[in-house]
């Protein structure tokens, strides 16, 4: 498969145990673009509980459906999508993690944690089945004295 | 394995260590069998020692409030300690910062009991 320019892909059976190889991925490209250790530690953690959500609520952990993750390291901003292969489900309809009632549920998190550590988070369902995840986080602008643009995308 | 615990008795007080990950899947489950365990043999006075934790995610934090919900249900109670920088910011943004009972030292968190 023929991939643009600054693209990164990934493809993983729903297992849990596969998580960190998509985290280590993660933090390998952060690193390369530029992110700090903060910002970078964060983004670690929407990929993971992005790609969990879609192992275990998404493929409801069908080892035969894989969760597909792509990088995109665009010039302004990285971003990430997480496609699942599962029934789909709509985001608004969620329980609210902060609502009192729900402050000590076991699970429900997730979500609200990709929100704030990342610029944006959009969920659609995929033409084609299942759910895309979509997330970006902008990168810090360069000082003007450093010169060259056009080499931001790869950090170098 | 992604979650070491080690048990420690202080009186009727457990401490229980913890180093390592707190994730989905196996660090998880771990720390969920290991407080169901203390509180089936009666030890419902625990501190959860975080200051080795170097990650927890969301599932981390609801085990964390799951045992927390249970061990109260007991008539006990379940404490944490050392509590790394970021697992505070996860527990802020999800405003669980005042649900536990949080100490940065272990003499004053075993003589909170």
């Amino acid at each position: 498969m023929m991939l643009a320019e600054n693209v990164v892909e990934l493809s993983i059976a729903s297992q849990l145990e596969f998580i960190d190889l998509v985290t280590t991925l993660t933090d390998n490209i952060t690193g390369m673009v530029g992110f700090d250790e903060e910002a970078a530690y964060w983004i670690n953690m929407a990929v993971r509980e992005s790609v969990a959500n879609a192992v275990e609520h998404g493929n409801k952990y069908d080892t035969q459906k894989t969760v597909d993750i792509r990088f995109t390291i665009g010039t302004d901003a990285l971003r990430v999508s997480i496609r699942d292969y599962g029934e789909g489900f709509d985001p608004s309809s969620l329980p609210d993690p902060l609502d009192p009632n729900n402050i000590l549920n076991p699970a429900g998190r997730g979500i609200l944690y990709m929100r704030t550590f990342m610029d944006s988070v959009e969920y659609e369902r995929h033409p084609e089945g299942g759910m895309l995840v979509t997330m970006s986080k902008r990168r810090a602008p360069k000082p003007l004295d450093e010169g060259d643009h056009k080499h931001d995308a790869v950090g170098n | 394995m992604l979650l070491e615990i080690r048990e420690r008795r202080v009186g009727d007080v457990v401490i229980l260590d913890l180093i390592g990950k707190i994730t989905i899947g196996e660090g998880s489950v771990q720390l969920r069998d290991s407080v169901s365990r203390l509180l089936d043999q009666g030890s419902n006075r625990i501190i959860l020692n975080l200051g080795g934790v170097t990650y927890v995610d969301s599932s981390g934090i609801g085990e964390l409030v799951s045992r927390y919900t249970t061990t109260k249900n007991t008539g006990g109670r379940l404490k944490l300690l050392s509590l790394p920088k970021k697992i505070k910011d996860l527990l802020m943004i999800t405003k669980l910062l005042t649900v536990f009972e949080i100490y940065e030292d272990e003499q004053v968190a075993l003589e909170s009991f």
